[in-house]
């Protein structure tokens, strides 16, 4: 049953992931890949990561989304595709492909051997996601989450002066 | 739970296609947007690899990537429209002012 789900999932992922890439209009490529945010939060769900998948939800399809979608509708741009350069096409999509057949390659090969930590499924279902990872960011990875507040305040004003008429 | 492996893949498979998005697209808005999707294939091998090695700090990985996109979802489209204002244009054909 799970299996069946998960080659649904799949299939929805990857043909909303090509629709991305092949869509004239950035609009259609932006309501595709809103489509692909929600396939991975669902592998999330699958993955016993409810919280990742929440804020994959919030944070992608909501906030990163609604800013891309927003200034799409706002540069008003006219759908491209005037003239095509095949072999641009070509070579890109060789390149990707020869990506993709040596990480699957390298995949079958090896298999994942670091030593495991204490997070059973059990434990996260009984403990609860949320505060487990609260727990690890604010103890063991504080200071990496104190500097991205710098980040982020760095990137607001980024913004908005990048954003102004007269820079 | 599926196998680690079918995660894997799926992963790369969505890596690539955001790999050729990038390499042929000329609209410099999906670009960005198959950033953002070979940004999500690596956050989901982060959570497939954190769930089967039973180690959260993969998970922790996943919450500063979404960050780092946020802001570069915010200052990238800022770039984009400042561009726009110049040249009426986000074709990234025409960012050749470097050029000689």
């Amino acid at each position: 049953m799970e299996t069946l789900f998960f080659a649904i999932i799949t299939l929805v992922a990857i043909v909303s992931a090509i629709l991305v890439i092949s869509c004239k209009n950035p609009i259609n490529s932006a309501l595709a890949l809103v489509m692909t945010f929600f396939c991975l939060a669902t592998y999330y769900v699958m993955l016993d990561a409810p919280f990742m998948a929440a804020i994959q939800v919030m944070v992608y399809a909501g906030a990163i989304m609604v800013l891309i979608v927003f200034t799409i509708m706002l540069l008003n741009i006219r759908v491209d595709a005037t003239k095509k350069h095949s072999h641009k096409i070509l070579l890109g999509s060789i390149i990707g492909f020869f990506t993709l057949i040596n990480t699957v390659y390298i995949l079958m090969k090896s298999h994942a051997a670091a030593p495991t930590g204490p997070f059973t499924g059990d434990m996260i279902k009984q403990i609860g996601h949320t505060e487990l990872i609260g727990q690890e960011m604010f103890t063991k990875f504080l200071l990496p989450f104190e500097i991205t507040s710098i980040l982020l305040l760095v990137a607001i004003v980024g913004a908005v002066i990048l954003a102004k008429k007269k820079l | 739970m599926e196998n680690l492996n079918s995660y894997l893949t799926v992963s790369a498979i969505l890596f690539s296609i955001g790999t050729i998005g990038v390499l042929t697209r000329k609209n410099a808005i999906v670009i960005f947007m198959c950033i953002e999707l070979m940004l999500n294939a690596v956050n989901l091998t982060f959570i497939a690899l954190s769930r089967y090695l039973g180690n959260l700090d993969g998970q922790v990985f996943v919450f500063f990537v979404m960050t780092v996109a946020a802001a570069e979802a915010a200052v990238g489209l800022a770039l984009m429209i400042a561009f726009y204002n110049n040249k009426e244009s986000i074709d990234v054909e025409d960012v050749n002012m470097l050029k000689w």
